[in-house]
């Protein structure tokens, strides 16, 4: 830490000084002017679009907030202690695969084996390539707003910051020295509350963008609450799925090409309702509730007057309270026992707005034929630690080529890789 | 009064901070605007003691990245080391609370702030004696005009937040009611 120079120093000056002139005569002139009578505030309700509507005042609810990853990376060491004290399903494996990936949110992998990560509360993509036996981290940008999703085809990485999408072209041959994302479509709305985003490239060589519900329990416009799709260069947006409240997740199931998507419910109504939803779009511009109706038989105390959650397509499944179901997958590899074959695994960041913390777990969803759930299974679990605290929090989940699943954890800002058996340690 | 705010503005510049300094050295340095005691005598420069660590961290995070933007706070942690982000922030969550201020509050102001906090629920995150805790901040017998421009640069998105919360809170909060509750919350005991 040093100040270099004179001149900088003189910028300090003056800068101090501009601050001092400019705040005196606010000061002199404070309280002088008597304020009008106290208006009866404490019964007025709170204004549309905050997101504490509904919260009551007792002393539990007050005692939730949510709950913000660090800006710095775990230690490996530390990371290493989250992976051992995680409990898998039967026969699986977890090791750590990289850490020091502050915030390591959504996961895509390249076709030349690179691992792309996103990041939502800092301004970097990472890239982990395996070099001479060596797995390094690269920075290929920086600088974005709210990064969170990333998606591959053809050699180009597509980039999702809060409100514009951009791509860098042939991004494997340049990690070293990337060139800047250069963007295709920024036609979004830019608020902050559910903002950030994940995405994905569908059967239909369409980049899938999501836009949230811009606050807990809002009436959206035309323009959020959905998932759209566009062309790789950005024309041609249609509305694909209304009613989308937060999604952080989606995929296609494989044979049929239904997507799938993950959404989150509203705080502040109760303890267990509403749950999160597992969605399938089955015809394109359907509407699944937001903000009217959540987990398909919940009416909204608020919007969903004048409504039936009859007029609404109900979610596949339910994911549980406030779990924040984020990245998911089917699951198309065979490393895993057959059963896991076509699943959907979902990863489930954990509750902030539950007294007991819910979720933080690796679910695998298997569905019947006809493309409904069957059930449900945990996986991976363990990252709500015993005292109610988060030791971890899973994101997103990535196949790798040889069947392992790759875990994102933002908040220890590291990847876990998830295999089956005697598979040997991970190599692209 | 003027005069003691213009003389802590001066004891500001003069303290140059280097790598080569020790620990104590550095920290003068922040204390130096910051008030030794936790309690800040100088314009829109906040009082620090009783912050989370947390809250810290991050707010130095974001300085070091200027993504949150105040020209000697970014220069001041642009060279900062991750490790230094948390020994710093450690360091500051140890100064005691600021004391509440000499001058009489505005009765009706204070009523109205009192209702507008618990109409907003600002107690629910930041605690109900307004200490905060984790990622929130302690607003108890902060400096008036800092909580105003804090609130005020999150209504505008002059300072974006670190997460999308007290974005979302602070939307809807009028320009009056901003007043009222900066008010309210630099004198609450």
């Amino acid at each position: 830490m040093t100040i270099g120079s004179s001149a900088r120093r003189a910028l300090l000056l003056a800068g101090t000084f501009g601050t001092l002139v400019a705040v005196l005569p606010a000061i002199a002139q404070q309280p002088a002017a008597p304020a009008a009578p106290a208006a009866p505030a404490a019964a007025a309700p709170l204004p549309p679009g905050s997101p504490l509507i509904g919260r009551p005042d007792t002393e539990a609810a007050m005692k939730l907030a949510p709950v913000a990853a660090p800006p710095i990376a775990a230690t490996a060491e530390k990371v290493l202690d989250t992976a051992n004290k995680l409990t898998l399903a039967k026969g699986f494996k977890i090791e750590v695969y990289q850490t020091g990936l502050t915030n390591a949110r959504s996961m895509r992998i390249g076709d030349k084996g690179t691992l792309f990560v996103g990041t939502r509360l800092i301004d970097k993509v990472y890239a982990v390539v395996d070099k001479d036996g060596k797995r390094v981290t690269k920075i290929i940008a920086s600088g974005l707003y709210r990064p969170n999703g990333v998606a591959f085809k053809d050699g180009t990485l597509y980039i999702a910051e809060l409100s514009k999408i951009s791509k860098i072209e042939k991004i494997e041959d340049n990690l070293d020295n990337p060139p800047k994302p250069v963007v295709i479509y920024d036609n979004l709305p830019k608020d902050e509350a559910h903002g950030w985003k994940f995405i994905s490239i569908g059967p239909d060589g369409k980049l899938y963008v999501p836009v949230g519900q811009p606050g807990n329990n809002v009436m959206p416009s035309d323009a959020h609450a959905q998932i759209r799709r566009i062309n790789l260069d950005g024309t041609g947006a249609e509305v694909v799925a209304r009613g989308v409240r937060n999604t952080v997740g989606f995929d296609w199931r494989p044979g049929t090409n239904q997507l799938y998507f993950t959404d989150n419910g509203r705080d502040w109504l109760s303890e267990d309702v509403p749950e999160d939803e597992l969605n399938r779009v089955t015809k394109i511009g359907e509407h699944f509730g937001s903000p009217y109706c959540y987990q398909g038989d919940f009416p909204d105390p608020e919007f969903g007057w004048g409504h039936s959650c009859k007029e609404f397509t109900p979610p596949v499944a339910k994911m549980g309270p406030h779990s924040a179901s984020l990245g998911m997958r089917f699951y198309t590899g065979s490393m895993f026992p057959a059963k896991y074959k076509n699943a959907i695994f979902v990863a489930r960041h954990g509750s902030w707005n539950r007294s007991k913390k819910f979720g933080g777990d690796i679910v695998a969803v298997f569905l019947n034929k006809d493309g409904t759930v069957k059930n449900m299974e945990v996986v991976v679990t363990g990252f709500i630690g015993p005292d109610n605290n988060y030791i971890g929090r899973p994101v997103d989940v990535q196949m790798m080529k040889d069947g392992s699943l790759l875990i994102s954890d933002d908040y220890n800002g590291a990847i876990y890789r998830l295999s089956y058996g005697n598979a040997r340690t991970a190599s692209h | 009064m003027r005069r003691i705010i213009v003389v802590f503005g001066f004891l500001c510049l003069f303290v140059a901070p280097s790598s080569a300094q020790s620990f104590k050295q550095r920290t003068d340095v922040c204390l130096a605007c910051h008030g030794e005691k936790g309690q800040s005598e100088t314009p829109e420069v906040p009082s620090l003691g009783g912050m989370p660590s947390n809250y810290v961290l991050i707010q130095l995070y974001l300085f070091r990245e200027k993504r949150r933007t105040q020209e000697i706070m970014n220069d001041q942690a642009k060279d900062m080391k991750d490790s230094d982000l948390q020994t710093f922030a450690d360091f500051i969550s140890k100064l005691p609370p600021p004391k509440p201020p000499a001058d009489t509050p505005d009765v009706e102001r204070m009523a109205r702030g009192a209702a507008l906090v618990t109409k907003h629920h600002c107690n629910s995150c930041h605690n109900p004696d307004f200490s905060g805790r984790e990622q929130m901040p302690r607003l108890a017998d902060q400096r008036e005009d800092y909580l105003l421009k804090a609130l005020r640069d999150y209504k505008s998105a002059a300072r974006p937040g670190y997460d999308a919360t007290m974005d979302e809170v602070i939307r809807p909060v009028s320009e009056a009611d901003i007043v009222d509750l900066a008010h309210y919350l630099a004198h609450f005991r």
